[in-house]
């Protein structure tokens, strides 16, 4: 194989790079074009990719999938190549389409569904085609999955370990009468169980194509090749930076079943022209769902790593130079039967969380500050009177993005994992028996900084009529997006429930399952704004005064985060004192003995 | 219009402003005859370019009927910023809404990002009022808070401002009441209110399209103004009329009320020439393909008709949710920038050099390789043209920068390199089309390639060729597509009306009712327009789903009055269609309720477009010369080809030559590759037939 990758020119690899990344777009296109849920349909939260024959390596995987899924695909596919090996799996044959959601069978939380696909060239397995969506629903204690007081991956759904569903292009009606029996609102699934398979032999019909085109040899050649090259991408890259290794410490609130904040702490060394990601000291596993499975831990450092250098592409190769050491004995490392629900949406964050705050360190050009880092998820279940009937919703927010050397944070940006649009509020009062009174900016939320993070959300909700029940899955309640390089923090996210005209602060701040509400009962939500960027006595005055001028900071901000002075005039109107900023400003210089 | 039905047979105008140059078509509707010119764009003042076009092309104003104006005033605002100072009243509690936008960010990894909302915090003033989804009222408006919300604005020098509230699509009653309140104090027409550009649920996108039509209506309405006293001046003494995004027209004194609909006019101009080119030469089934200097426009027409989109964002978080021609844009243009990147490998953008410094061969300064210069190397384009350029730039200045920082990392010689930049950019611009066809459910291999702008039909027998397109369609004036769909393009308005109701809980009778008032409304608004008319169509479709999901599948219906099973049927086989899959368990939703309202205009000849009278007898007498072009046939059978040139104007009408050929006009190069021939057809279109596919 060497020496044939050796024979092919970089012209000819750039063109089958390019037509094996057009295979995994069409996937990706075609899935979320034909889907049935919402959740792949419009937040696409899925991703399709192509997986080495023999161990599962990435190959290519769509542009357009989900972050989190950027490395999860190849462990799943190694982990059944595994099974198949074991003899614990059925052997493949062509036309046969697994499905597998266990997460500790390299996968995520119950809901990423995976579909494996052999693909034949001349009746010999030459690769797999596999993509992941996430279901609304696998059954389990609450509708959607996200328990937040699960203690075993029992209470969080039906888990499926690798089964044919379909054998030989043809549905296995008897295991899907299974799943059907064991999820809410299964009539709606075959939907997404047909597009999902659809999108893989959209994969394979184009796979034949560009196969045929230049030829299998060609094709596998430039496959390795392709791997090689996007390692000494990645290596190039990790050359730009300065020898040493660099710390971070990123909190989760609790794991939802005990007050207790769980820690990441992550050590990032470069070794030659390596990474080494060590993860030793974090927190053991933990009672509640807010452990991680190793799949979705590796997935989240390369997640990181890709919104750092986004120009390398997506392959097993560009990992290679990417070392992390197996956290075992960890909640990074979470075997069954560990609840898992969290990891894919909150704790992946906060994985990629520490890695930003690292590697800032090495890299303050490249990296922001902490963004807001929770997917902000608020599910209300309930009866709607109204209309006589049951109803499951979800409020995904988004918070503020961290400052960074190209300017201030985003605000109401997406989840770090993510790339899904809300839904708007006129969207959600037509579909669920809830009335917004605002849905604002997160006024004073941004961590001051040179340039300071972005603004989060605050929105506040009534529920109609009939009876519901609120749960939280949110996080940064505790600790909000670090700041760094003389940066603050973000604020925190808050959660209030006015329940009977009284408020009420769920136990774990960000976290709380099944909490009753009545008609006029409301819930109020600020989510986190992001980490500021360098010393906030450097932001210049004028950009700090049209933040006051603007209502996002009020003017005793300006004063004690960045030692700006805003006057109140006569007419009502602001102005900026520029010579007692500059006496507030050398007296916090001088305070803080430097 | 004060003139009699004989100016109807006066010369038609069509004229286009693009980014660098302004083009007209003169068209004499008596003899055919056709004048055309090509200025420079006067981007402060767009009437002045017009102007000097109207000037080069001899037209004298007071024997022309009808000027037809397409101008991009209202684009280049809203990319730049540059707009009037606009005001927002909305529904206490949501002034935000326009600065969180949907929660997103510019790109799916990296972190970074920026967004200005189109109007600041300090004009976003919020009063008492509340409908709730179906559209009945939980607080009352409270008009004096509007009124005084008004006089603040003003004070703020406000010149525009837009009445946005939650859920007035289900009841406008509040917007209405407010608006005219605001009418007493407020000094000019410029108050939008959010649901009238568009009737439909979402809040930001709404928003935004208002907005975006508050912020530009006193630009336009300005310009529009100047550009007919102008045209006044000069003793024109017709109509004007504007290009809208919807591919149609309206009149100067109709578009500012909806000035938004202008804002993508540009690209859509040039989709309705290629629609009508089309369905003149049977080619009723298009892919246009519109290359220029800086980036790709690709849409699709099928029966004629161009795709149309409710939902396109003209930038990052920029939604103008208004019907428009679904142009979609590929970041690969002539000044797309080539590199090696640190895997040794080869990419093609999507930094681009621009228009400043722009290719090597501008000979502006640029020094980095790009596809035009890639061409010039090959000798795609000719060399010659390089002794016209203000820097003194030679052709082995190119190929020394293309050895250097193309072949030598890649160990091949300048014109590999060069060539391998070609192929790459096809490649990336066949991927990108195929996911414009892909989504719209639609195999590019059914279709012709329509190539215009400068570099289309230069790349447009590879792009073909990439697709598995069996045919290019090269029109006789590529350079000036888009002033040609101002002469050829229909009045037109379209109405979307949301009602969000299940198949078998909406009442027929008052469904048929909906569409039956939108085409009404269409039909007196066109009836109004002082042009002359060949014919009212009217077009329904719904906007469909499943119940539970959240796209939409656009469902063309044969008339407003089907039957609730025709309406089923109709859903599921564009359903099928799509998607390959039914789900007969599953209950239809009726999303939007739409029609579209087109007043046709009469037929024009395009075959005055060349001159006839100029074109040689023969083909061998149209050849100019000859020149070698790299040809990239893979492999071995790469390398140099002495290839005929053609005076494209001189081809006979029924020529007929086989590839490599280049044709050779004032705006373009067509380039026909080796394995490919091509005839002419009597509207002077050049029908590429692309050889070698499978």
């Amino acid at each position: 194989m060497k020496a044939d990758a050796m024979m092919l020119d970089p012209i000819t690899l750039s063109v089958i790079q390019a037509g094996l990344q057009q295979v995994c777009d069409e996937m990706d296109l075609s899935f979320s074009r034909a889907a049935f849920s919402p959740v792949i349909a419009e937040a696409n939260d899925r991703s399709d990719g192509i997986y080495a024959a023999d161990d599962g390596a990435l190959i290519a995987q769509g542009a357009g999938g989900l972050p989190v899924f950027v490395g999860t695909m190849q462990y799943s596919t190694a982990e059944l190549i595994r099974l198949i090996g074991e003899g614990r799996a059925m052997a493949p044959e062509p036309g046969d389409i697994y499905i597998v959601n266990d997460p500790y069978l390299g996968g995520t939380h119950l809901m990423d569904v995976r579909f494996v696909r052999p693909y034949y060239r001349d009746g010999k397995l030459w690769c797999w085609l596999s993509n992941t969506g996430h279901w609304p629903d696998t059954g389990g204690a609450v509708p959607g999955g996200f328990s937040a007081s699960a203690t075993a991956v029992e209470q969080e759904g039906l888990r499926l370990p690798p089964v044919k569903l379909f054998k030989k292009g043809v549905m296995d009606e008897e295991i899907y009468a299974i799943i059907c029996s064991n999820i809410r609102v299964a009539d709606q699934r075959i939907g997404d169980v047909k597009a999902q398979a659809a999108a893989l032999d959209v994969g394979a019909d184009r796979l034949d194509l560009l196969l045929g085109r230049y030829g299998d040899d060609t094709v596998a050649a430039a496959i390795t090749e392709l791997r090689q090259r996007a390692a000494t991408q990645m290596r190039q890259m990790i050359a730009t930076m300065p020898e040493g290794s660099w710390q971070s410490v990123a909190y989760v609130d609790s794991d939802g079943v005990v007050d207790q904040p769980l820690e990441i702490r992550l050590k990032v060394s470069k070794v030659d022209d390596r990474l080494v990601f060590d993860f030793d000291g974090s927190s053991p596993p933990c009672r509640g769902p807010m452990n991680s499975v190793l799949a979705t831990t590796l997935s989240s450092v390369y997640l990181a790593m890709r919104h750092i250098f986004p120009e390398v592409p997506i392959s097993a190769g560009a990992f290679e130079p990417l070392e992390i050491i197996r956290p075992e004995g960890t909640f990074l490392d979470a075997h069954y039967p560990r609840p898992v629900s969290g990891c894919a949406a909150e704790v992946s964050q906060r994985i990629a969380e520490a890695v930003f705050a690292a590697m800032v360190q090495p890299l303050p050009d490249r990296v922001t500050a902490a963004p807001a880092g929770t997917s902000g998820n608020f599910a209300l279940g309930g009866h709607n009177a109204e209309r006589g009937r049951d109803f499951v919703m979800y409020q995904l927010s988004g918070g503020g993005y961290g400052g960074n050397a190209d300017g201030d944070g985003l605000s109401n940006g997406c989840s770090t994992i993510g790339i899904s649009k809300a839904p708007p509020v006129e969207i959600m009062e037509q579909a669920f028996p809830v009335f917004y009174h605002h849905y604002a900016l997160h006024e004073g939320s941004a961590g001051a900084g040179r340039t300071r993070g972005g603004f989060g959300l605050d929105y506040e909700l009534e529920l109609r009529n009939g009876e519901a029940r609120a749960s939280f899955v949110m996080d940064h309640g505790r600790f909000g997006p670090q700041g760094v390089l003389g940066g603050s923090d973000g604020d925190v996210n808050k959660v209030v429930v006015l329940r009977g005209g009284e408020s009420y602060v769920p136990l774990h701040l960000s976290k709380e399952q099944d909490i009753p509400l009545a008609p006029g009962d409301r819930v109020w939500v600020r989510t986190p704004g992001g980490g500021g960027y360098g010393d906030p006595l450097e932001r210049a005055p004028a950009a700090v005064f049209e933040d006051v001028r603007l209502g996002r900071y009020s003017a005793e901000q300006a004063d004690s985060l960045y030692g700006v002075i805003v006057r109140q005039e006569e007419g009502g109107g602001l102005s900026l004192d520029a010579p007692a900023t500059d006496t507030r400003r050398a007296e916090m210089m001088q305070a803080r003995g430097t | 219009m004060d003139s009699g039905e004989n100016s109807y047979d006066g010369d038609l105008i069509g004229v286009d402003v693009g980014g660098t140059f302004t083009d007209l078509v003169r068209l004499d509707q008596t003899t055919g005859a056709v004048r055309l010119a090509k200025v420079a764009s006067t981007l402060d003042n767009q009437a002045f370019g017009v102007m000097n076009a109207v000037a080069e092309a001899d037209s004298e104003l007071s024997r022309v009927a009808l000027v037809i104006h397409g101008t991009t005033t209202t684009t280049n605002a809203v990319l730049e910023r540059k707009l009037s100072r606009t005001g927002l009243i909305t529904t206490a509690g949501f002034r935000d809404v326009l600065e969180l936008g949907r929660r997103t960010r510019p790109q799916p990894y990296g972190m970074k990002g920026h967004f200005d909302p189109i109007i600041p915090r300090d004009l976003r003033l919020e009063v008492p009022e509340r409908m709730d989804y179906a559209g009945r009222v939980v607080t009352a408006l409270d008009e004096a808070a509007v009124r005084a919300a008004g006089e603040q604005l003003l004070a703020r020098g406000v010149e525009s401002v837009v009445i946005h509230f939650l859920h007035a699509y289900a009841n406008p009653e509040h917007e209405i009441r407010a608006a005219e309140v605001l009418a007493d104090i407020w000094p000019n027409s410029y108050i939008t209110m959010g649901h009238g550009l568009l009737s439909e649920s979402r809040e930001f996108e709404r928003g935004v399209t208002a907005a975006v039509n508050a912020s530009v209506q006193p630009l336009l309405e300005r310009y529009v103004k100047r550009l007919a006293d102008e045209l006044a001046d000069g003793g024109y003494g017709g109509e004007l009329l504007v290009m809208n995004g919807n591919g149609g027209t309206v009149s100067a004194s109709r578009v500012v009320k909806e000035a938004a609909k202008t804002v993508m006019s540009g690209p859509a101009s040039g989709v309705i020439a290629a629609a009508y080119t089309g369905r003149r030469a049977s080619r009723p089934n298009l892919i246009s393909y519109d290359m220029g200097g800086t980036s790709t426009d690709v849409a699709l027409i099928r029966d004629c008709q161009p795709s149309v989109s409710n939902e396109i964002e003209i930038e990052y978080a920029m939604p103008i949710h208004v019907p428009m021609v679904d142009v979609r844009t590929i970041g690969a243009g002539g000044g797309s920038i080539a590199r090696v990147n640190e895997a040794g490998l080869l990419e093609v953008g999507p930094q681009s050099a621009g228009a400043d410094p722009g290719p090597i061969c501008y000979g502006r300064g640029g020094d980095l390789p790009t596809i035009s210069d890639a061409n010039m190397v090959l000798g795609r384009l000719d060399v010659g043209k390089l002794k016209s350029v203000p820097g003194a730039v030679d052709i082995d200045d190119i190929r020394g920068i293309f050895q250097t920082r193309l072949g030598d990392p890649l160990g091949v010689d300048a014109e590999t390199a060069a060539a391998a930049v070609l192929r790459m950019a096809t490649t990336r611009m066949a991927g990108a089309t195929r996911m414009v066809s892909v989504s719209l459910g639609l195999d590019p291999r059914d279709f012709s390639l329509f190539a215009f702008g400068g570099a289309g039909p230069l790349h447009a027998s590879a792009l073909a060729g990439e697709l598995g397109v069996p045919e290019v369609l090269v029109p006789a004036r590529p350079g000036i597509t888009n002033a040609l769909g101002c002469i050829v393009a229909d009045l037109r308005h379209d109405f979307v009306r949301t009602v969000n109701t299940p198949l078998d809980g909406m009442e027929i009778d008052r469904l048929a009712g909906m569409m039956a008032a939108q085409a009404g409304e269409g039909e007196a608004l066109i009836r109004q327009e002082p042009v002359r008319i060949e014919a009212i169509e009217v077009t329904h479709s719904l906007d469909m789903q499943f119940v539970g999901q959240t796209h939409l599948l656009s469902v063309p219906l044969a008339s407003a009055m089907m039957t609730r099973a025709d309406i089923q049927n109709a859903f599921e086989e564009v359903y099928f269609n799509r998607f390959r899959v039914r789900l007969p368990d599953i209950r239809a939703q009726i999303v939007n309720v739409n029609t579209s309202v087109t007043g046709r205009r009469p037929e024009v000849d395009l075959g005055g477009l060349i001159d006839n009278s100029a074109r040689a007898g023969s083909v061998a007498a149209a050849q100019t010369g000859s020149r070698p072009v790299w040809f990239d046939g893979g492999g071995s059978a790469s390398g140099w080809q002495d290839t005929p040139v053609y005076a494209r104007e001189k081809l006979p009408l029924d020529a007929r030559l086989n590839g490599p050929a280049i044709l050779e006009q004032m705006d373009t190069t067509i380039l026909i590759e080796p394995q490919d021939s091509a005839v002419s057809d009597d509207d002077g279109n050049i029908l590429v037939t692309v050889g070698g596919l499978s």
